[in-house]
């Protein structure tokens, strides 16, 4: 029972519950160094498996000789195509519809592509053999830039598909066409262009980026040939899709495979799909009938483990001269790479870029999407955002600013112009999507005058000035973004990945003393849902955070869920918990009713336990109740106190927010410092503050790195330029803005506890701030648009295209 | 491949082995030790989730053989705790600051703090800044790392005061 004396305030805190900034739990592990990630597992007799990779970006294979690689002493085993094929895993199905090559045979289709898996009883023996393995190959013209990919004279790439004109999405037009995609209204948005007063076209290129994690991807299989047992511990993002994708793969049945996933150092969608390296692992302990550990170098990591973006976005906006926008219409050419393995869901080619009317309210639009190969790694992931809608949130946003640029309407005030209103929520969107709740207004005006903007735009024209007197050879430029998200895929009606519904689901058991076990279908990277959900637990429940344990990524325990990608562990497993936790407190109620001799109608859920309405003296706590499920239910109740929910979203959430960026160029240089960065964020209910502000600042620096210098490039060849840390740019705490973070609270109106998701809204919003702040800061001189990344080199170069050097 | 023998003290205890001359650093205290707090996570010198105290120096131990650890005095992530299992103040305010998030940089990235508020140990945000720029974090753009260690420095300010007085 509560102390005498407690005050309400004294027993929620007590809960720690929704609301406040509880401190991790995983922390304590971590800091101790007691992690447990897949490379620190160690299994009696473990070998350890390493690829030989391709050199050449587009090639025949002409032979493939291992015997040099099996000759040395060590080696146990040498997978190639052929030994897969008998298996029928020599391709595998990927997530978009296509297959992927798991190791190649006939041809090699992009730089660094696994030819030959090479098992030994040590990691150095294994990266020794796998450069023993001898490939001849005959060289094939590669093909690198996607606008050619669908020339007539364009090398044919996919020869084992070349023949198929019907592809997952509908019609394919060329040899290395995947998919058009097309949403909305065509004829309606032409007539809004013949009929608009002004119109703005840009192409926007959103260059190829990686995810990379600080751990890589990496598994250990181990098939019990006895029991016909399979257990792999992997870096999954999605263990229950791993396993079902398994099962239909291997023949396994799914009972009798154990997919588990343990700590994950990061994932940024980065672990999502399924890699050749984890089927490989999996292939080579049942053939060795030993364990077998992969683990990718970062190398191999940025050369062939899931790419992000890579999306070249034309975008037009149609308007009145008054700035009102009237109409939008984008194609978008998204270069996939040698397969289409996207991580999106399946009905989804090009996830969810439909968001791309941002938070506008454009009466009509209309979208196209054209997906081609190219000789370059597979992939197309979410990185740190929803399904493409990162891509979609920099070509409006940049889009808008170049509308604003033309009609000399300050971005802020064109943004306001066209803002949707409150009041028109729940908004139906010319893409089709229906927004839950926003107040866009307020939050942009609190974050203007959060910064002073007005005040900046002075002190930049002043700038402007003294740069024309050339007293100064520093510009100032200031980003304007606001964001709408779509996340939390999502209803069954519209979302399924190969098939399976996009639910998610928990399994909360509360036991006799009232501690309780808590089990997500979802799977945590760094997010720290072991945290989290233990305060919407104590919340609902009125049980202390500290007395429930949290536990996902065992696919033998916890519940079957879809995973953590796209910010959908808040809007669906947190959803699910509540929802769990509701039934609970329900039966719950019945025993307290019981306990209390009255009614049930008459009892209701205070804080930490029940009380009699209007009698809050005669109460029972939840501790009490927990005790008595297990001895005195009232007649015609079973004991036990625990429930399962599987929450089938009725929409998507919506999260926004207003970011600005306050940036200091020097032509001369190129460097662009970040003075200052401004994060509003509205992500419905705030679970916990400390956590959500963690997340922002992780995402923003994400941004800031995508913005300001990464890329995965390649030459004309098709060689990956710079695959290590050493030349793919990750901001260290040197070069990393300091975040100011803030909030306004919208709460979604379908979501159980009103929470909309967060993680990935500082990468969907920041990436746009930094790139409008760098063409802001050159815009007065004339620039429309500059394309990303922004790193020193390249605004040199704007800079000096504009006449600025000389 | 011939192995070397090679003996040092690792979080204070003695360690004989046999290594290979290429085996690395981090494999032997990951993979022949069993001490599994360092990381990997680049293996090119560059992120410094395997840095490791060799010395009275902060070492990625991704780029350093075994062998040339012979005779050396190195700490880990599980060498940092007082051996009656008390944390470190670095350790606590980790955690108090929310300054990890996967914590596949947070050995490392303690390990490199540690030694840095030996070297100095009163550093004002921007030397916090350049002490840690060998060790990168994916997961939660440094802030709260920086906010961490100049708690942790004011507390064991605080705590060599109190020892002093
Ligand atoms: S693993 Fe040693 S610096 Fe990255
Ligand atoms: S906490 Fe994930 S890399 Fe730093």
């Amino acid at each position: 029972m509560n102390e005498i004396g407690d005050t309400r305030a004294a027993r929620e805190e007590k809960l720690q519950g929704i609301g406040c900034r509880r401190k991790r739990i995983e922390d304590i592990r971590f800091t101790q160094g007691k992690g447990n990630y897949v490379d620190d597992l160690k299994l009696p007799g473990m070998l350890f498996g390493d690829f030989h990779r391709s050199p050449y970006a587009h090639a025949r294979i002409r032979r493939i000789d291992t015997t040099k690689a099996r000759a040395l002493a060590g080696v146990v085993a040498v997978l190639t195509a052929t030994d897969l094929k008998p298996l029928k895993l020599d391709w595998m199905p990927t997530l978009a519809g296509d297959v992927q090559a798991v190791l190649a045979g006939e041809k090699v289709l992009f730089q660094g592509q696994e030819i030959a898996f090479v098992v030994a009883t040590d990691r150095y023996l294994a990266a020794d053999a796998a450069d023993l393995v001898e490939v001849e190959y005959e060289e094939l013209p590669p093909l690198v830039d996607p606008f050619r990919s669908m020339a007539p004279d364009a090398p044919i790439l996919r020869e084992d598909i070349k023949d198929t004109t019907e592809g997952a999405h509908g019609k394919r037009r060329h040899p290395n066409h995947i998919f058009t995609w097309e949403v909305g209204d065509r004829e309606a948005t032409e007539q809004a262009f013949r009929a608009a007063e002004v119109s703005v076209k840009q192409l926007i290129s959103y260059q190829r980026v990686h995810p990379s994690p600080l751990e890589t991807c990496q598994a250990v299989a181990s098939f019990d040939k006895i029991e016909g047992e399979l257990t792999v511990w992997g870096t999954f993002q999605a263990p229950h899709v791993v396993r079902t994708v398994g099962a239909i793969l291997s023949g396994i049945p799914e009972h009798k495979i154990h997919i588990i996933a343990p700590d994950i150092g990061g994932g940024f969608g980065n672990k999502v799909g399924v890699y050749p390296g984890y089927v490989c692992a999996i292939v080579a302990s049942i053939v060795t009938g030993k364990p077998v550990k992969w683990v990718e170098d970062r190398i191999e990591n940025l050369t062939a483990t899931a790419f992000a973006r890579d999306y070249h976005m034309t975008a037009e906006i149609a308007a009145t001269r008054a700035g009102k926008v009237t109409g939008l219409r984008v194609h978008v050419l998204a270069d996939h790479g040698a397969f289409d393995a996207c991580a999106d869901p399946s009905k989804w080619p090009a996830g969810f870029f439909n968001i791309v009317t941002g938070s506008y309210d454009f009466p009509v639009a209309h979208v196209t999407v054209d997906g081609v190969y190219t000789s370059k790694a597979p992939g197309g992931v979410a990185y740190r955002c929803s399904f493409r809608v990162t891509e979609a949130a920099y070509c409006i946003e940049r889009a808008m600013d170049i509308l604003a640029h033309k009609l000399r309407l300050d971005p802020a005030e064109i943004r306001m112009r066209n803002f949707i209103r409150r009041e028109q929520f729940p908004y139906h969107s010319a893409l089709g999507w229906e927004y839950d709740s926003g107040d866009y207004h307020t939050a942009m005006k609190k974050a203007l005058e959060a910064v002073g903007y007005q005040a900046l735009r002075t002190e930049q024209r002043e700038k402007q000035e003294q740069f024309r007197r050339r007293e100064t050879r520093e510009l100032m430029g200031i980003g304007v973004s606001f964001f709408t998200e779509i996340v939390g895929a999502g209803p069954s009606k519209n979302c399924d990945i190969l098939g399976i519904a996009m639910f998610d689901s928990a399994e909360i058991r509360v036991h006799p003393t009232g501690a309780i076990i808590a089990r997500m279908g979802t799977k945590s990277q760094g997010q720290g849902h072991e945290t989290t959900y233990a305060q919407i637990i104590a919340s609902e429940l009125g049980i202390p955070a500290d007395n429930v344990m949290v536990e996902e990524g065992n696919t033998d325990t916890a519940p079957y869920g879809l995973g953590t990608y796209g910010s959908r562990s808040t809007p669906t497993a947190a959803a699910a918990t509540a929802a769990a936790c509701r039934k609970i407190r329900a039966k719950a109620q019945m025993i307290a009713a019981h306990l209390l001799e009255v009614h049930h109608d008459d009892v209701e859920f205070d804080i930490d336990g029940f009380r009699v309405k209007g009698m809050p003296e005669r109460s029972k706590s939840m501790k009490e109740v927990a005790w008595a499920a297990y001895n005195a239910v009232p007649p015609g109740l079973e004991p036990g106190l625990e429930a399962v929910s599987y929450y089938d979203p009725p929409n998507m959430t919506y999260p926004f927010g207003a970011y600005l960026c306050v940036m200091d160029i020097d032509v001369d240089t190129g460097v662009a410092k970040v003075r200052r960065f401004y994060a509003l964020d509205d992500c419905g209910t705030r679970i916990n503050p400390m956590i959500i502000e963690g997340q922002v600042h992780g995402g923003l620096t994400e941004a800031f790195a995508i913005a300001m210098g990464q890329e995965i490039a390649y030459d004309e060849m098709g060689n990956l330029k710079g695959p290590s840390f050493m030349d793919f740019f990750l901001p260290t705490a040197v070069e990393t803005p300091h975040w100011e973070t803030d909030y306004t609270v919208t709460p979604s109106p379908h979501h159980p506890i009103g929470a909309k998701g967060v993680g990935e809204s500082p990468n969907v919003g920041g990436v746009p701030a930094f790139s409008n702040a760098v063409n802001d800061a050159f815009a007065f001189l004339g620039a429309t648009h500059i394309q990303m990344p922004h790193d020193p080199w390249r605004v040199w170069k704007a800079a000096e295209a504009l006449g600025l050097q000389k | 491949m011939a192995k070397t023998a090679i003996s040092l003290t690792v979080n204070g205890e003695k360690v004989e082995a046999l290594v290979e001359p290429r085996t690395l650093l981090i494999h032997f205290l990951r993979e022949q030790l069993s001490l599994t707090g360092a990381h990997i996570g680049c293996e090119t010198s560059h992120c410094g989730a395997c840095t490791v105290d060799m010395d009275g120096q902060s070492v990625k131990s991704c780029t350093v053989f075994a062998v040339q650890a012979d005779g050396a005095d190195l700490r880990t992530i599980e060498g940092l705790a007082a051996p009656d299992g008390t944390l470190h103040a670095l350790q606590n305010a980790f955690r108090e600051w929310h300054g990890l998030q996967c914590g596949f940089c947070t050995p490392g990235m303690i390990m490199r703090a540690w030694r840095l508020l030996q070297e100095n140990p009163h550093p004002s945000e921007a030397e916090i800044r350049f002490g840690i720029a060998g060790n990168l974090c994916r997961c939660t753009g440094y802030q709260n790392i920086v906010h961490a260690i100049s708690a942790a420095a004011a507390t064991l300010a605080g705590a060599s005061k109190e020892a002093a007085e």
